[in-house]
């Protein structure tokens, strides 16, 4: 034994001394700096799986709803949005199923919010119901025609768009948009029978619009008016003006 | 004689040196086998104290390419459970819109990963041949190249097959960021630590659904169990032409998409 040591040269045998404390230093330090839950399970902290599950919730999910709301939720199950969870109109309300009357969930009532699932686009599947909001009676909201818990396409009414649906649409965008057609066209029942025996009456005159466009007109402030007399008094107001789209230029 | 005396110490010598290499590989396999009953124990401890254990567990995401409309509902709830940065490029989830012309030219975007929905602005003259969304998330490989590259084991494939992240152990590397061939990891602007889709792990724990497929609305996406035959998500494998993304890297994702296109990557 005694020979073999010294057989081995003086070199080596440091260098073994050195790697020797490498070694044992590797091993004391990587037994005290490795986690003691490092590859309980495999090769990762056991504990970092409690790290991930002890997150804070926010979506309720759509059952917690239902054990109060169970009205609007057997409404909503029986219509054409029985799929939708509740938040995904509402947003997540955790908290409001913890502490109902400190938090409220939001109630999504501009015309925005429907549109990003109804909006038309070519992508989306085909026969999911979609609108273009542009003409699709803009300035009202979704909600005054539609019930967002069961909705059903409403009962328009057709009674002048049925054929007259290029002015409808045009006027329907239009600031004239709230004025009835019977405000400016009497049409008694039998124009619906003999459309062209029994003609709707048209507007006349200057002083028609000047009801309320004119200076000394009643009505709302935001209503353009124009002075009757020095406004080009030698034309009548729909040479210039499409009363159907008056934006139009 | 003096050599025949050196034999047999040799001899000896051997058979000693031999018996105690044996008892040193040995003693460790029965430390193991005695420590094991304890090891339940040990790892419940550190663990979950709610009755959930991973290994019964096997969770997976089905995606129906054709019920997706785009809304982007799923990326916003997304943020909203998971408390993902507001700014427009970290996305634990998001939707892609594909157009694809009649030339064949491909036109792939998602404009603040689906938040604000899409609009339906024309780009081209050119005439569209179809059209489609994809939602896309992180596809929890069984055979992760991101747990594959990182240097510390922070993140890891647990045994319910969800890929997480120690974000306490990480180090903020990026290694697996570009590891990750599906673009679903982002370092954390304030932690700086790796963040990816955890399936909602605070949520399946408790059998609740991941936000994402809580609010999708046309039940486009499916999450359940792959090894549990009354699963919704066995029954979505077992009733579509399923996909996966990058079949050729071998990850084997369980994100499973049905009428998956072929331009889809």
């Amino acid at each position: 034994m005694k020979n073999f040591l010294q057989k081995i040269p003086e070199q080596v045998k440091r260098l073994s001394v050195l790697l020797i404390v490498v070694i044992v230093v590797f091993i004391v330090a990587t037994s005290l700096l490795t986690p003691k839950d490092f590859g309980l399970v495999g090769h990762y902290r056991a504990s970092a799986i409690k790290i991930n599950a002890d997150q804070k919730m926010q979506y309720a999910g759509q059952e917690a709803c239902a054990d109060c709301h169970d009205d609007m939720w057997k409404t909503k199950n029986a219509g054409f949005h029985k799929n939708l969870s509740c938040e995904v109109c509402h947003g997540p309300s955790l908290n409001h199923v913890n502490e109902p009357d400190q938090f409220k969930p939001d109630k999504p009532r501009d015309r925005i919010f429907c549109p990003v699932c109804h909006e038309y686009n070519p992508s989306r599947p085909t026969g999911f119901p979609q609108i273009l909001s542009a003409s699709h009676n803009p300035r009202r909201i979704c909600v005054t025609c539609h019930n967002p818990h069961n909705p059903t396409p409403p009962q328009t009414p057709k009674e002048c768009s049925a054929c007259h649906a290029e002015i409808s649409s045009a006027k329907s965008v239009s600031s004239h948009m709230d004025i009835p057609c019977t405000k400016c066209h009497e049409a008694s029942d039998k124009h619906k029978l003999h459309p062209r025996e029994y003609l709707p009456t048209k507007p006349a005159n200057r002083e028609f619009c000047g009801q309320c466009h004119s200076q000394d007109a009643k009505g709302d402030k935001f209503i353009p008016r124009i002075n009757m007399a020095t406004h080009e008094p030698r034309y009548v107001c729909w040479q210039c003006h499409y009363p159907h789209l008056p934006e139009a230029q | 004689m003096k050599n025949n005396i050196i034999e047999t110490d040799k001899k000896v010598e051997r058979r000693s040196f031999l018996k105690k290499i044996a008892i040193l590989a040995l003693a460790p396999i029965a430390f193991g086998f005695l420590g094991s009953t304890d090891k339940l124990k040990t790892v419940k401890k550190w663990m979950l104290e709610n009755g959930y254990i991973p290994s019964n567990h096997k969770w997976g995401m089905g995606i129906d390419i054709s019920k997706c409309i785009g809304c982007g509902r799923c990326a916003v709830a997304c943020k909203n459970e998971n408390n993902v940065p507001k700014e427009p490029f970290f996305f634990r989830t998001w939707v892609e819109r594909y157009r694809i012309y009649e030339d064949g030219d491909v036109q792939v975007d998602s404009p603040n990963g689906s938040i604000d929905g899409f609009d339906n602005i024309r780009t081209t003259n050119k005439k569209m041949l179809r059209s489609f969304f994809v939602p896309k998330i992180c596809n929890h490989c069984d055979n992760p190249p991101c747990v594959q590259v990182c240097p510390v084991g922070a993140t890891f494939k647990g045994e319910d097959g969800v890929v997480l992240v120690d974000s306490d152990y990480c180090v903020g590397c990026r290694y697996c960021i570009q590891a990750c061939p599906y673009g679903a990891r982002f370092l954390h602007p304030e932690t700086h630590t790796a963040e990816k889709c955890t399936f909602c792990y605070h949520r399946i724990v408790q059998d609740k659904l991941p936000a994402c497929v809580e609010v999708c609305p046309t039940q486009a996406r499916v999450f359940g169990e792959l090894n549990k035959k009354s699963s919704p998500l066995v029954r979505f494998l077992r009733m579509n032409k399923i996909g996966i993304l990058k079949p050729s890297l071998n990850t084997e994702p369980k994100v499973y998409y049905a009428n998956l296109d072929m331009e889809v990557k």
